[in-house]
Order: C-alpha cells, then structure tokens, then sequence
C-alpha cells in the first residue's frame, strides 16, 4: 500500500506538530498543578489563561466565559442538562433538530424520560437546513433553550445562526449551538450572533483529543455538571488537561490564522472533487446545501451500492472515509441526518462522506475518484439492485 | 474488523454474476436494513447435483463474502447436502464475524433457500426439511437497547 489518503477530517484530524510541541513541556518540565500556590504552579496557571484568551479571541468573546472540559460530548451534555436544570421555573420545553450529532439528541432523549423535559425536533429541508418559522413556530412560554448546530457533521450543511440568535434573543430563550465542526472552519462571532452557549472540541482543528470546551455567556446560569473543585470558576471540577488544553490554544489560534487561505483552498477542492464525481460517475447525489456547506465537506450517495462495502474497498487503496450506511453504525437503520433530509434507505446506505484538510492535494482527489469510478461501477455489477434497474431501463 | 478469509471473499468474490436460465433464483433481504442478496442455481434434473450457482449482493464485507462463501459451499453439492449448508457452517468457513454482523450471514442460507424452494416448485417437488422463504429476513429482529 502507498500513500495513505486521509479523508476522514469531520472525524479527527492529526495533532499539527507544533501544536505537539508546545504541549510538550507541560508534561515534563512544566508539570505544576495550576490550583498550588507556589512560583513554580504559576507557569502552568499562566499557560491555562493564554490558551483560554486564544480561544476566545476566535469568537468574539470574553476569556472568563470560556470553560475547558473533557471535548465536545461533554460540553454538550453539560449545556443542555444544566440549562434544563437551572430554568427548570420557567419551563421545561426543549428546542433542538432532528439532524444533531448523538451528544445533543441523546441527551435530550435522557432529558424526556428522566426529566420529564418536552422536546421538539425540527425537521430540516432537503439540503439539511432549518426553516425559521418552523422554529418560531415551535416556541411556547416553557421554552427555555433552543440548540441548533453550526453546522452538520455529516453532510456539512451550515445552519442560520445568526438569524436563529435573533429569534431567541427576542423570545428571551437561551441559545446553544454545537459548533463542533464549526469551529475555525467558519468565522463566529458570539456577539453577534446572539449565542449563549457554544460546544466545541479541539481534535476536529488539529489538536489533541480528549478537550473541548463549553463557552458560557455571563449570566446564564448554568452551574457545575461535573462536581469536585473549584476549577474553571467553580463551573467544572477536575484538575485541569494543562497539556490538552494548552494544545487547543494553540491549535484554535493556528487554525483561525490560517482560516481565510486555508477555506478558500479548501472550497476550491470540495467543489472539484464534487465536480468530479457529480460528472464522471452515473447515479450519484449531492447530501446536504451545495453551497452553505463546511469547507472540507463532500457528501455524495451512490445509487446501487452499500457504503460499507465502498468504505472497505477505498481502504484497501490507503483511502480513509466514512458513511452514513446502517452497517457502520452498528445498527440497522441508516444515518439519521441522511434520514432527515429525505433519502430513501437505499440511497442512505450507498452514501460516502469525504472530509479534506490543509494537507489534502488535488493529487489525492484526482486518484481518490480515478479509484471510486472503478470500486462504485465494480460493486453495481455485483449489485441485485442495479440488475433490476438496468433490466427495467431496457425493458 | 474482519478475518482474513472475510477479507479475501470480499476483496475477490467468488462466483459472482447470474446464470441465464437458472433451475433456481431466491432473492432475500431488503434495501431498507441495507442488504439484498440474489442466488441463482444450475441443478441436474436427474442427479438434483447444484452444476453452478452465482450469486449478486448489495451490501456489506460481511453481506458480500458469505454469499461468495455460501456459494463455494454448495456447488457441487446435492439438494440434501446443500440444505445443511448453514448460516453457521458460512461463518465457520469464514473464521466468523462481528458480532453485529451475524445477521448479515443469516442472508446467505435464507438466499440459497430461496432458490430451492424456486426450483421445488418450478419442478413440482418437495424438498426436506425446506420452508417458505420469510419475505424479510429482519423480521423479529429487534436493535438492542442499552
């Protein structure tokens, strides 16, 4: 096997190298608990306090309101539960979408058979995107919190968010986004687009795994979801990711540096591979908005074939992807985003999202589809289903 | 993920394609759970030896490989051989699968039976032991809950 292709971007991305470098000193020289008194813990308090100021920098916002946690699961759960918890007198009515990553639908599922919480889910268009008076529509008194993500994991649909902060700002309702892929890849600004609570995790924008954080406006008033110390402001307990989180300062300052040449490059080759694709190779479909879509986000459904089986194949020519078909999930059904947007199961499960980054080249793309072109008509010929089309096709 | 031997079915199926004219077609599975799986079989009228059989599948490595597997395991066969051809026997030869990937086998011998009981009735016979092939091969089946 040559050259390993990585496409795989909305999953994780490599830690940059001098991301890496910067961490390290804190797991060796620099080891000092942040929360001890002395000169030498200092350094490592100092390093949590820039990475905190980087981040904010990125959005807008103050560095108090910034609170590291253990990646963007977590900062989801917290946002949500803890609302639900500190509103719980003004009502208990949850507004959300039915395209959201797990972190934020399961944790309203829990919130509806535990807590009693009422949720709607808003249904999304064929490009994946919320309709502004489906939203306004779904308000009531007891709505307390509407969660929206920036922009969508799999099909890369980016969402109204200034318009959906305006809408609740009016409405006085808090708003959380989850803007885990979002993040560094679009321009946000919490400010003006009204936004209370924002998830976000540093491994999608070259960082390390294992920290997020969870930006908080002041005064919402969320309190601590994990409980101990008196860590992030008495917000979240737990002896703080020093390394981690210097790490994600780094990355967030990194990638906002890089955002405007490094998206516009990155645009260039979404819209050639899809090109390529929607031109060289029959029966295919676009997933999600063609244009209000991530930057790095290629989401295509071939008719006929079953996306595991693609996945497997481009594996086996160094090429790493991913899907939306039943059979990577573990279960039966098919992506609930690729469900959402209207795809029947068939196309659902032929689906294949590419995710590029920095280091992709039109190189990787051109022998990525050469590829995809053999793999996709050698899957339809072992196809039942693309037998039967082609015999009615000549019949 | 997968053995080695998955792998290999996967990678190089064997007796992939149709057969024109086939003593035998079962088709089984739905697009819906994401796998369809299509056998065709080439029996002698006299000796009810399976001469040939070819299979097509849209779905999965594992949906993929046990049809290869299942069809390398009743060619050649009789009727009565082929019908101990189990979803087990497919995913011993394999040296196994995922556990959540064991309902995939399940289609290769739901497919292979099929295909009997296409060519039973076709020829007005009865084969032992053979049933009315289910229409979905998912019924019953339940996702776990955790």
């Amino acid at each position: 096997m040559g050259k390993l292709i990585y496409l795989d971007n909305a999953a994780t991305t490599r830690t940059a190298p001098e991301v890496v470098e910067q961490m390290l000193p804190y797991f060796s020289e620099l080891y000092g608990n942040p929360s001890s008194i002395y000169d030498f813990a200092a350094k490592s308090k100092e390093a949590v306090m820039k990475a905190r100021g980087q981040i904010a920098d990125v959005l807008g916002a103050n560095k108090e309101d910034i609170y590291f946690t253990a990646g963007g699961t977590e900062s989801d759960n917290w946002a949500l539960k803890a609302a639900f918890e500190a509103y719980k007198d003004k009502g208990n009515h949850i507004i959300t979408t039915k395209i959201e990553h797990h972190a934020i639908l399961h944790t309203c599922e829990y919130l509806e058979k535990q807590r009693h919480a009422r949720v709607t889910y808003l249904d999304v268009d064929e490009n994946g995107i919320i309709r502004l008076e489906d939203l306004e529509k779904a308000i009531t008194p007891e709505t307390i919190i509407i969660s929206v993500m920036f922009a969508n994991n799999e099909i890369g649909s980016i969402q109204p968010i200034k318009e959906i902060g305006m809408i609740a700002k009016e409405h006085g309702i808090l708003f959380h986004t989850d803007a885990v892929q979002a993040f560094c890849q679009v321009p946000i600004d919490v400010n003006e687009c009204n936004i209370d609570m924002l998830s976000s995790s540093a491994h999608k924008i070259n960082g390390p795994k294992g920290i997020g954080f969870l930006y908080i406006r002041k005064g919402v008033k969320n309190r601590s979801f994990i409980h101990g110390g008196a860590q992030e402001r008495k917000r979240r307990a737990g002896t703080e990711n020093v390394p981690g989180i210097v790490g994600y300062g780094a990355a967030a300052q990194r990638a906002a540096a890089s955002m405007e040449e490094r998206t516009k490059k990155e645009c260039e080759l979404r819209d050639y591979l899809i090109g390529r694709i929607m031109n060289e190779i029959p029966y295919v479909k676009l997933n999600g908005h063609p244009q209000k879509r991530l930057p790095n986000n290629v989401n295509v459904s071939f008719q006929f074939v079953e996306g595991e089986s693609l996945l497997l194949m481009l594996d086996s020519y160094g090429i790493c992807a991913s899907s939306g078909s039943a059979c990577t999930s573990g279960s039966l059904d098919p992506s609930h985003v690729l469900m959402a947007i209207g795809l029947p199961h068939e196309i659902a499960h032929g689906s294949l999202r590419m995710t590029l980054s920095e280091e992709t080249t039109k190189d990787d793309l051109d022998f990525t589809v050469d590829k995809l072109k053999d793999i996709v008509q050698n899957l339809r010929n072992m196809s039942p289903l693309y037998e039967d089309f082609i015999k009615k096709a000549n019949a | 993920m997968y053995s080695e031997k998955v792998m290999d079915h996967f990678q190089n199926p064997r007796n992939v394609g149709e057969i024109e004219n086939a003593s035998g077609v079962g088709t089984v599975g739905n697009a819906k759970c994401g796998d369809i799986m299509r056998i065709f079989l080439d029996i002698d009228e006299d000796t009810h030896i399976i001469k040939d059989c070819k299979f097509k599948t849209f779905g999965c490595g594992a949906a993929v490989a046990t049809s290869s597997m299942a069809t390398e395991m009743v060619k050649g066969k009789t009727i009565e051989e082929a019908m101990q051809v189990t979803n087990k026997a497919v995913m011993e030869a394999l040296d196994g699968l995922p556990p959540v990937k064991i309902h995939c086998s399940l289609l290769a011998e739901e497919a292979i039976h099929a295909a009997l009981w296409d060519y039973a009735e076709k020829h007005h016979i009865t084969i032992e032991g053979l049933k009315k092939p289910k229409s979905d091969i998912h019924e019953g089946e339940e996702e776990e809950e955790y």
